[in-house]
């Protein structure tokens, strides 16, 4: 059964949830893994109904074991499947971190080609939900870092929606970062025009001349909140979603570069060692002499994500992104 | 014969339950625990209304979280009930030195230890990590990474060793580590793994499982196909299981297990049948998915009333010892609503003080910045912007 019609309106959760049950219907080699995911739906319901309409042996509530989740659907994969695997939240992750960088990422290098990981690993990802421990962190650096692993960061429901498609399309691992404080924000979702914009490139998504201002998953609300903001004050923001982090699509962002001659890069993760460092690596070696200014990054601190009454001093805020714009512009 | 069995029955699921309080609060006479309670003193009627009292008074604190929560002050709550004989039970067989290394639901065992609620409720609230000093109280910081605590619990034991604090004889030094997870968590990789190096190390500590029959919505069954206490045997470490809603047979087997481990008889594992009876968490609907019939069930078996039958039976309770442990109970709940509501939020620079124990040129580097962009928005105020 297709959910899909013309165009609806779904919060970013449900968006995925149908990907998931349009992917699950159009291909019966994928199959869902997780803690919780089966009756209960998943923690956050994203694998709502899915168990009921496709039984146990697709719909897989796991033991508590996120080595074993990530490992055993390496073995699933290697056996014709693709399966979709859910971490409850981006804290537990670590467990299978050593399945994720020695064996999904590398499998297909190891074996000259002959074998592939079309796995996706689902995290819900970011800060800002009040949370204990563990429960709000970024850990995009540790995968972008790893060769063989692709990662994409939807932003909107139509995102999304395609990216969970195209992420269990790919021949590829995929890491999907789910931007779990905005799972409940609607969107508009068109599931009968598959989109024309790859899954694998950065979307323009305010046009200005100013300068660049570049995020992405949960960041995306407040910079373009941010870029309104400037407007009221004559300052004019191109925003960038970068949609793929890894590869992050550096013809976009340095397209737009050249013509406003600077960038900033808005993450909830820590500005050392994130992958802000990267791309305004790359971006000053190909941009250099268009750059007015050097790339600035506004992100978290190199501190544990701080205890839930704390945390709004810790992540990007409207205040920081329009300082950090202030500080770009003064060059 | 020990209650700590090594072998595994033919037929796996028979595995006999440690019982010495029946549901209707019946006493079942025990040769080992018996020998080990009196051996402490620890079921004489003073002992089992202190115990009684405990039970209570930690349910009301516990209650009390929960509609904290509910008022928005406490971001999560993780709610024992149920749990609380598996837990005031296991937190009293420990002696002062030893080490318990708990997980996030061990409201019981830090009561046991000294820790006041309030500590507890500051995590969920959201203004520490852990709030209280592991070495003063001798107790681990609440972990909720499941599983990863065990390994600690073996470590430390692994150090008493070192220290020769194992094994001498003489009960004032003699120390053992009680590692505390869930069903759930059981099946981490890194709780085998903690069973291995326990094992090959002959270390002295003592592996506690509150079986609740759930972890968040998935059945212990789908963790194990075996009864969990049988699992430890492969490993060579002698287990048990326990009525888990009947404090006795808890402390008494708890206590054993950790005389064991003390006197350098290396690990021992319990697994304590018990029931979850709240939600998962303050954030969980458990009639997603399971009925309705189980809990009420499991209501029967209510571990604080069992207490209550058993001492009314023995004639070492009445009305008046009830009221007041009730009236008592009721008052910490005020105190700790007052406490939690009157809290201010911490200064946000703090989440500056304690990465590091030295000093990190890139943490004070960051500290200055945040300080003086915060400066920036006083200056504004100051300026009547
Ligand atoms: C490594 C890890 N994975 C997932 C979680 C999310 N999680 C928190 S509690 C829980 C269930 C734990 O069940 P159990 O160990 O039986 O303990 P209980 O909650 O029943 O006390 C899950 C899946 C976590 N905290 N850590």
């Amino acid at each position: 059964m297709s959910t899909s019609t013309a165009t609806t309106t779904l919060p970013i959760a449900k968006a995925i949830t149908a990907g998931l049950r349009d992917a699950m219907t159009a291909d019966d080699k994928v199959l869902l893994m997780g803690e919780d995911i089966g009756p209960l739906g998943g923690v956050f319901r994203v694998t709502d109904g899915l168990h009921a309409e496709f039984g146990s042996q697709r719909v897989v509530d796991t033991p508590l074991a996120e080595a074993g989740i990530v490992g055993t659907a390496v073995g699933l994969a290697v056996r014709g499947y693709r399966p979709v695997v859910e971490i409850q939240f981006d804290g537990f992750v670590f467990p299978a971190f050593n399945q994720i960088t020695t064996q999904v990422a590398k499998m297909h290098n190891r074996t000259s080609g002959r074998v592939n990981m079309p796995l996706v690993i689902r995290i819900p990802h970011g800060g800002g939900i009040g949370a204990v421990e563990h429960h709000s962190e970024s850990p995009e650096t540790y995968f972008a870092h790893t060769a063989g692993l692709r990662i994409l960061a939807p932003a909107t429901s139509h995102d999304a929606y395609w990216m969970t498609r195209q992420a269990i399309e790919s021949e590829d691992p995929v890491i999907m970062l789910e931007p779990k404080r905005r799972y409940w924000v609607k969107g508009d979702v068109d599931m009968d025009h598959r989109p024309e914009l790859s899954p694998w490139q950065a979307a323009v998504v305010r046009p200005g001349t100013d300068a660049t201002v570049l995020a992405w998953g949960p960041s995306m609300p407040l910079v373009l909140e941010s870029a309104e903001a400037a407007a009221a004050e004559g300052i004019d923001l191109e925003v960038i979603d970068a949609r793929s982090l890894a590869p992050v699509d550096y013809p976009t962002i340095a397209d737009s570069v050249r013509r406003t001659g600077r960038l900033l890069i808005v993450h909830e993760a820590s500005v050392l060692g994130g992958l802000g460092g990267e791309i305004a690596a790359r971006i000053s070696e190909q941009c250099f002499y268009h750059l007015e200014a050097p790339v600035l990054r506004v992100g978290g601190y190199h501190l544990p994500y701080p205890p839930a009454r704390m945390e709004h001093a810790f992540l990007p805020d409207l205040d920081r992104v329009l300082d950090g714009v202030d500080r770009l512009l003064e060059h | 014969m020990s209650i700590f069995r090594s072998t595994i029955p033919d037929v796996a699921t028979e595995e006999p339950m440690v019982q010495l309080l029946g549901p209707d609060g019946t006493r079942t006479p025990h040769e080992q625990l018996d020998a080990v309670l009196e051996e402490a003193d620890l079921a004489t009627p003073e002992r089992l209304r202190g115990y009684y009292r405990d039970m209570v008074m930690i349910r009301a604190a516990d209650l009390e979280a929960t509609s904290l929560q509910r008022q928005g002050q406490l971001g999560l709550w993780a709610s024992a009930l149920g749990q609380e004989a598996a837990q005031i039970g296991a937190g009293h067989a420990s002696r002062e030195q030893d080490y318990l290394v708990p997980t996030y639901r061990e409201h019981g065992v830090a009561w046991a230890r000294g820790i006041e609620p309030w500590r507890l409720l500051e995590m969920f609230r959201g203004v520490s990590h852990g709030g209280w000093d592991p070495n003063e109280l001798r107790t681990h910081p609440y972990m909720i990474v499941l599983g990863s605590q065990a390994p600690h619990a073996v470590g430390y034991a692994m150090g008493l060793q070192r220290d020769g604090v194992v094994g001498t004889g003489d009960a004032e030094t003699d120390t053992a580590v009680l590692a505390l997870f869930g069903d759930g968590a059981s099946s981490e990789g890194e709780v085998s793994e903690s069973f291995t190096f326990a094992a090959s190390f002959q270390a002295p500590v003592v592996f506690y499982t509150q079986n609740n029959q759930w972890a968040i919505s998935v059945p212990t069954s789908v963790q194990s196909r075996v009864p969990l206490a049988q699992r430890s045997r492969g490993w060579g470490i002698p287990s048990v299981r326990v009525d888990g809603n009947d404090v006795l047979a808890v402390l008494g087997a708890v206590r054993s297990a950790l005389d064991s481990a003390r006197a350098g008889k290396g690990p021992v594992f319990v697994e304590s049948l018990t029931y979850r009876m709240a939600a998962h968490t303050t954030s969980d609907d458990a009639s997603r998915y399971r009925p309705a019939a189980e809990e009420q069930e499991w209501a029967e078996r209510d571990p604080i009333l069992r207490l209550r039958r058993h001492l009314e039976q023995l004639g070492e309770i009445d009305e008046a010892f009830v009221a007041r442990c009730d009236e008592e109970a009721h008052d910490l709940a005020m105190q700790l609503h007052h406490h939690i509501h009157g809290m201010e939020d911490p200064d946000p620079v703090h989440m500056f003080d304690h990465p590091y124990a030295e000093p990190h040129p890139i943490v004070d580097a960051e500290r200055e910045e945040y300080l003086a962009y915060v400066a920036q928005f006083e200056d504004e105020e100051e300026g009547g912007r």
